[in-house]
C-alpha cells in the first residue's frame, strides 16, 4: 500500500519534471534543426521569458488551487514550480548577457541603469535568485517565520515580470495583459476577504441553507 | 516647416525632360511613349546583359544600384513573368551592398516581417498574408496634384523603368537586413502626377480591408496604416516605390503589390500594400506617431544618437549575424540625405 503510494508519487514527480522541461527540450530541438527563424537569439529570449512567466504563474496558482479543491498534495510541487521558473528566467537572463550582448558590460550596465523594462526585469531576477537560494530545507529551518515573509516576494517578482513584458512590447499588449489579469486574480485570491468567501462557498449548500435561516 | 521645398521640387522638375514632355502630351500618349522607350531600351540592353554585371563591386557613387538593363518597363505583369526567370539568371549570393555587406537570405526577408495587418508576430504575415489579393489593384493619387486619378496597378507602374537596388533596412526594434528591392524612384511618380505649389508632404495609405487583412479586426493600430514624407524627402532619389524583391514580385507579406522603401528611415516608414497617395499642405498624422507620440515621430530617421525611450538605438543585430553592430547615422546614407535635415534638431524632430 505504502509502496504503491510512493510509486504514484514518483510517477507524478517524473511527469512534472518532464512537462516543465519540455519547452526547453523543444527549444533545443528547434535550435539544432535551424527552426528558430530569422532572428534566433530574439526567439530564445522571448520563449525563455515567456515560459518563465508561465511557471511563475503556475507557482502562484498552487496555493489557491489547493484551497479551492482541497487537494493538498499539490503543495509538494510549489517549490519545484518556483525553481523551474527560476531555471527559465536564468536561461532568459543568460541569453541576454551572452548571446544578445556578448558580455558587452558597458551596454549591459547602461541597459540596467537607463531602460526601465530592463531595470525591472533584472530586479525581478535578483529577487528570484534570493528565493531560489533560500528554498532549501536548511534555509527554511534557519529563517523560521521570516522565511514565509521573505518568500512572499514571489508576488513582487511576478508583478515586475509582467511589467517587464508589458514595457517590452511595441503595441500589441494583449499577452502581457492576459498575464497581468491571471496573476492579478491569483494575488486577489490571497486576500483574507476572498479566502473567507471561498471557504464559505466550499462549505456547501447545507451551510448556505443554514445561514439563510439564520439571516432571517 | 518653411524650409520644406517647393523649391526643391521645382529644381527636379526643371531637371527632368520627361516631366516637360508630359506637360504638353496627353497622358495616354505620353505613357505609351514611355512604354515604347522602355521596350526599346530593353531590346538594346538585352544583348549586353550578363550576370556578371549584376554582381556590383565597390565603386564610387551609388554602387548599390544593380544593372537593371533587360528588365521590363512594362509593369510588374502577372506573377512571375520576367521576375521568376530573373531570380534564376542572377547569382544573388554575389550581390552585396555598397558597404560590401551580403544580402539577407530570401527566406529571412520573406518570413520575418512586421506587417500588423496580418498579425503582430514576426512570422504571422508569412503565415496569414495569403488572404491578400494583390491583383487587381488600384492606387489613388489625390490632393495637391494637377491630375488626381485612380490608376490600375499596371498603368501606375508601367511608365517607369524598374531598377534593382540593394538597401539596408533598419527596423526601429534594432534589427536590420540587406534587401535587393525592385522598383522605381518615388520622385519619378511624383513628377508624373505634378504636385501643385501647395504640396509640401506626401501621405501614403495602406489598404484597409479586414477581409483581406485579418489583423485589422483588432485595434492594435488606428487602421488604415498611414505614413508620410516631406515632399523633399519623397523627391530624394533613394526613396523607392517597390514592386519586387530578389527579382520577383513582392510576396504578400512584404507588401504586395506596391510598397514604399525609404532606406535612411526606420522600417515602419516604408509602408506596404499602398492604395493611396495624397499630396498635402499639412504634415500627415502617421500611424506610429499617432499610436505612441512620445516614442515615434514623423521623421523616424535612423539615428544611433537618439534612443527609443525604451531601448537603445546605438547598435543593431543584422539578421544572420550573432554580434550586434553599430548603427550608422541615417542607416549609412548620411552622405546622400543629411542635407535634407540641415539645421534641424534631430533629437526633437525624431
Amino acid at each position: 500500500m505504502a509502496s504503491s503510494a510512493r510509486r504514484r508519487r514518483a510517477a507524478a514527480k517524473a511527469a512534472v519534471w518532464a512537462s516543465a522541461l519540455t519547452p526547453a527540450a523543444w527549444l533545443i530541438w528547434r535550435a539544432t534543426h535551424g527552426e528558430l527563424g530569422a532572428n534566433p537569439i530574439e526567439e530564445v529570449l522571448h520563449r525563455t521569458g515567456w515560459w518563465g512567466l508561465v511557471l511563475l504563474t503556475t507557482t502562484l496558482a498552487i496555493t489557491p488551487v489547493r484551497r479551492l479543491t482541497g487537494w493538498h498534495p499539490i503543495l509538494r510541487y510549489r517549490r519545484l514550480a518556483g525553481l523551474f521558473a527560476f531555471f527559465y528566467l536564468t536561461l532568459h537572463f543568460s541569453t541576454y548577457l551572452l548571446l544578445d550582448q556578448w558580455l558587452a558590460w558597458k551596454y549591459i550596465l547602461e541597459d540596467i541603469a537607463e531602460r526601465p523594462f530592463i531595470t525591472v526585469g533584472f530586479a525581478a531576477w535578483l529577487l528570484l535568485l534570493t528565493l531560489a537560494i533560500t528554498s532549501t530545507r536548511g534555509w527554511i529551518r534557519r529563517l523560521g517565520v521570516r522565511w514565509q515573509r521573505l518568500h512572499r516576494l514571489i508576488y513582487l517578482v511576478s508583478a515586475l515580470g509582467v511589467l517587464h513584458f508589458y514595457w517590452n512590447v511595441k503595441a500589441d499588449t494583449r499577452e502581457p495583459l492576459i498575464f497581468a489579469a491571471v496573476i492579478g486574480l491569483l494575488l486577489l485570491a490571497r486576500l483574507p476577504a476572498v479566502q473567507r468567501a471561498v471557504s464559505r462557498a466550499r462549505a456547501g449548500p447545507a451551510l448556505r441553507a443554514g445561514r439563510h435561516v439564520a439571516e432571517r | 516647416m518653411g524650409r520644406v521645398g517647393g523649391g526643391c521640387v521645382r529644381i527636379h522638375i526643371h531637371g527632368s525632360d520627361e516631366i516637360r514632355s508630359s506637360e504638353i502630351t496627353p497622358e495616354r500618349i505620353y505613357m505609351n511613349r514611355r512604354r515604347f522607350v522602355g521596350r526599346a531600351a530593353k531590346l538594346a540592353a538585352a544583348a549586353a546583359v550578363s550576370p556578371s554585371l549584376l554582381a556590383c563591386g565597390p565603386s564610387p557613387g551609388r554602387s548599390e544600384e544593380l544593372d537593371d538593363a533587360g528588365h521590363q518597363s512594362g509593369g510588374v505583369g502577372p506573377s512571375g513573368a520576367g521576375g521568376r526567370s530573373g531570380i534564376q539568371e542572377r547569382d544573388w549570393s554575389a550581390v552585396r551592398s555598397e558597404l560590401d555587406e551580403p544580402l539577407t537570405p530570401y527566406d529571412d526577408v520573406t518570413t520575418y516581417n512586421n506587417f500588423y495587418e496580418f498579425g503582430t508576430g514576426k512570422t504571422d504575415p508569412a503565415r496569414n498574408a495569403h488572404t491578400l489579393r494583390p491583383r487587381p489593384w488600384s492606387i489613388a493619387v489625390e490632393g495637391e496634384v494637377a491630375r488626381p486619378a485612380v490608376y490600375d496597378l499596371e498603368d501606375f507602374v508601367s511608365p517607369h523603368r524598374l531598377v534593382d537596388r540593394v538597401y539596408r533596412l533598419r527596423c526601429v526594434e534594432a534589427w536590420s537586413m540587406v534587401v535587393p528591392w525592385r522598383g522605381f524612384p518615388l520622385a519619378d511618380l511624383i513628377r508624373r502626377v505634378e504636385p501643385t505649389g501647395k504640396a509640401r508632404f506626401v501621405e501614403f495609405t495602406t489598404l484597409h480591408d479586414p477581409e483581406q487583412m485579418p489583423g485589422q479586426r483588432r485595434g492594435v493600430l488606428d487602421w488604415p496604416y498611414v505614413e508620410g514624407l516631406r515632399l523633399d524627402e519623397a523627391m530624394h532619389p533613394l526613396a523607392l516605390l517597390a514592386t519586387g524583391v530578389y527579382g520577383r514580385d513582392l510576396p504578400n507579406q512584404n507588401g504586395a503589390p506596391l510598397r514604399l522603401v525609404v532606406p535612411w528611415k526606420y522600417g515602419f516608414k516604408s509602408l506596404k500594400s499602398i492604395v493611396r497617395l495624397r499630396l498635402t499642405e499639412e504634415m500627415p498624422a502617421t500611424a506610429w506617431a499617432v499610436a505612441a507620440p512620445r516614442e515615434y515621430g514623423f521623421y523616424a530617421n535612423v539615428n544611433p544618437e537618439v534612443n527609443h525611450p525604451r531601448w537603445s538605438q546605438a547598435r543593431e543585430r543584422r539578421l544572420g549575424q550573432l554580434r550586434k553592430r553599430p548603427t550608422l547615422m541615417f542607416n549609412g546614407y548620411a552622405e546622400q540625405v543629411e542635407q535634407l535635415y540641415a539645421g534641424m534638431d534631430l533629437s526633437r524632430s525624431f
